[in-house]
């Protein structure tokens, strides 16, 4: 149908990426999203089926334009979701996203967030759990213009691993080229507090119940402040039981 | 309703438990006294179920239910309560959504309905009450930033929400000043002293004691009972030491 080539694990943004699966779904079209200036949107991006998704958001927000993306990536199949943001003055770009597997799965989260203009404000909260084979990739780029003074970025990036078997990537990366910027970026992968799981079963939990609460707390951070928070939490745990 | 017998435990390939036996009836009280390092807290895990505590010999009769072959959850539901020396700190996790879920989890364990959410309410404010914990404080994460005392004080809510038939409660003296002191133990007798439970106070002072009259007095050293006796053991061990007293 398409003569664009399916990509190779040589570029970046596909290094981890299931290739075998995104050839089914290939191409992908890119969905343009437009804030215009002063303008408020939203949206929540809700992974939860068992085909491959691949998705591509391109993202632009005039000045002083505000996006709140929310992604739940949680499918049995590989789930990709690609997101370029372009920042204008003092827009405000905010992606709070979790993803859940236990089988063999890839879900991946590409970000490239570019603060074209001065006084934007970037925030990204991702929170991945995975067990059995399943393995959860974060690759985020934030990039700073030359003139972007006063930009505000920052990436929180946990994960967290049920299973020794399972993986996870997370490469936040940050390039800057201009001066009085405020960037920050942690990135943590761990494992669940064995002394909390002992302290909550002790008090009756079953392995799963105590497993679950624990991670419930651990993904919640993603969701906050959501339109939608609820039915995202409860989507999340969900997805969370049918993981335990 | 305890029955312990010969029992020997490993902590990391390290035998600590070495053939304890030690017999606890419904309506008792006891009290376990020990050095540093003697295996008291060892005891607490071994019965708990904790992940790392290894039985290597002996047995352990609950109500008439092997205790050993229970999961630490199962344990719970039986009855089985144990007050951490260290309570943990569970980030993001309310007391309040916790220990409701803690305790449906062991009603439906036992066929009982679960707990609504405004008879779990009441029942956690009459305990909190009863502790003299704001119950504010259940709202907040599982005691992250709370003080000692104030995790103490948080175990003995947490018993008295669960309400056990038998508590091995883990230095709960420890890290309390007077007033929380009189509280907790005044607590303890409140939720515990009655015909058809069981307390294992596990301490280093006589000073809970003073509030939580023990029926009997043991002496642990060296994974062992060396020495069992009425209250006035404990003050023969605050006056002479564990050395003097045991030997
Ligand atoms: N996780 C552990 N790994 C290795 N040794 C341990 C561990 N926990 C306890 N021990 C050892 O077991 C012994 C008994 O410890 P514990 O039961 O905590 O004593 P107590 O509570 O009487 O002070 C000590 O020698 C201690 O060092
Ligand atoms: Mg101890």
């Amino acid at each position: 149908m398409s003569a664009e080539p399916l990509p190779t694990r040589r570029e970046e943004d596909f290094r981890y990426a299931d290739l075998t699966a995104l050839a089914g779904v290939w191409p992908v079209a890119v969905e343009a999203i437009v804030v215009a200036a002063g303008q408020s949107a939203a949206l929540s991006v809700v992974n939860t089926g068992d085909a491959p998704v691949a998705r591509e958001l391109s993202v632009t927000l005039a000045a002083g334009a505000k996006f709140a993306l929310h992604v739940l990536n949680a499918g049995s199949a590989y789930g990709r979701i690609a997101v370029r943001a372009e920042l204008g003055a003092g827009a405000e770009f905010t992606l709070g996203a979790a993803q859940l597997g236990g089988g063999g799965q890839v879900l991946e989260l590409i970000t490239n967030v570019s603060h074209a203009a001065p006084d934007a404000v970037s925030r990204q909260v991702v929170r991945s759990v995975v067990g059995g084979q399943a393995t959860a990739n974060y690759l985020g780029k934030v990039h700073v213009a030359p003139g972007a003074n006063g930009t505000d970025g920052s990436q929180s990036v946990r994960a967290m691993l049920l299973d020794r078997t399972a993986t996870a990537n997370a490469r936040p990366e940050l390039e800057i080229h201009a001066d009085d910027v405020k960037c920050a970026h942690g990135c943590a992968v761990g494992e669940l507090d064995r002394n909390g799981l002992f302290y909550l079963q002790s008090r009756g939990l079953t392995p799963p119940e105590a497993k679950r609460l624990m991670l419930q707390a651990f993904i919640a951070e993603a969701f906050t402040g959501a339109a939608d928070e609820a039915t995202l939490q409860d989507a999340a745990l969900k997805a969370l039981g049918d993981l335990l | 309703m305890l029955k312990i017998d010969n029992l020997s435990a490993t902590v990391a390939n390290k035998p600590i438990l070495k053939g304890l036996s030690l017999t606890i009836n419904a309506g008792e009280i006891h009290a376990i006294m020990g050095p540093n390092g003697a295996g008291k807290s060892t005891l607490g895990y071994t019965l708990g179920g904790r992940p790392g505590y290894e039985v290597t010999g002996g047995s352990v009769e609950f109500d008439g239910q092997d205790l050993l072959a229970l999961e630490p959850h199962e344990r719970a539901a039986a009855g089985l309560f144990l007050g951490f020396q260290y309570p943990v700190e569970i980030p993001g996790v309310s007391f309040v959504q916790f220990l409701r879920e803690a305790a449906n989890a062991q009603r439906k364990v036992r066929g009982e309905a679960p707990l609504s959410g405004g008879e779990f309410l009441k029942l956690a404010r009459e305990q909190a009450a009863l502790l003299r914990m704001d119950m504010d404080m259940l709202k907040r994460p599982v005691n992250v930033g709370f003080s000692g005392g104030e995790k103490k004080r948080a175990e003995m809510v947490q018993m008295g929400i669960l309400g056990p038939k038998l508590a091995i409660l883990d230095e709960t003296d420890s890290g309390l000043d007077i007033d929380a002191l009189r509280v907790c133990g005044e607590g303890i007798n409140t939720i515990m002293r009655r015909p058809d439970k069981a307390v294992l106070l596990i301490t280093h002072y006589q000073r809970l004691l003073d509030y939580v009259q023990p029926d009997f007095v043991h002496v642990l050293a060296g994974g062992r009972i060396v020495k069992t006796g009425g209250p006035e053991l404990a003050h023969q061990l605050e006056e002479h030491g564990y050395e003097a007293v045991a030997a």
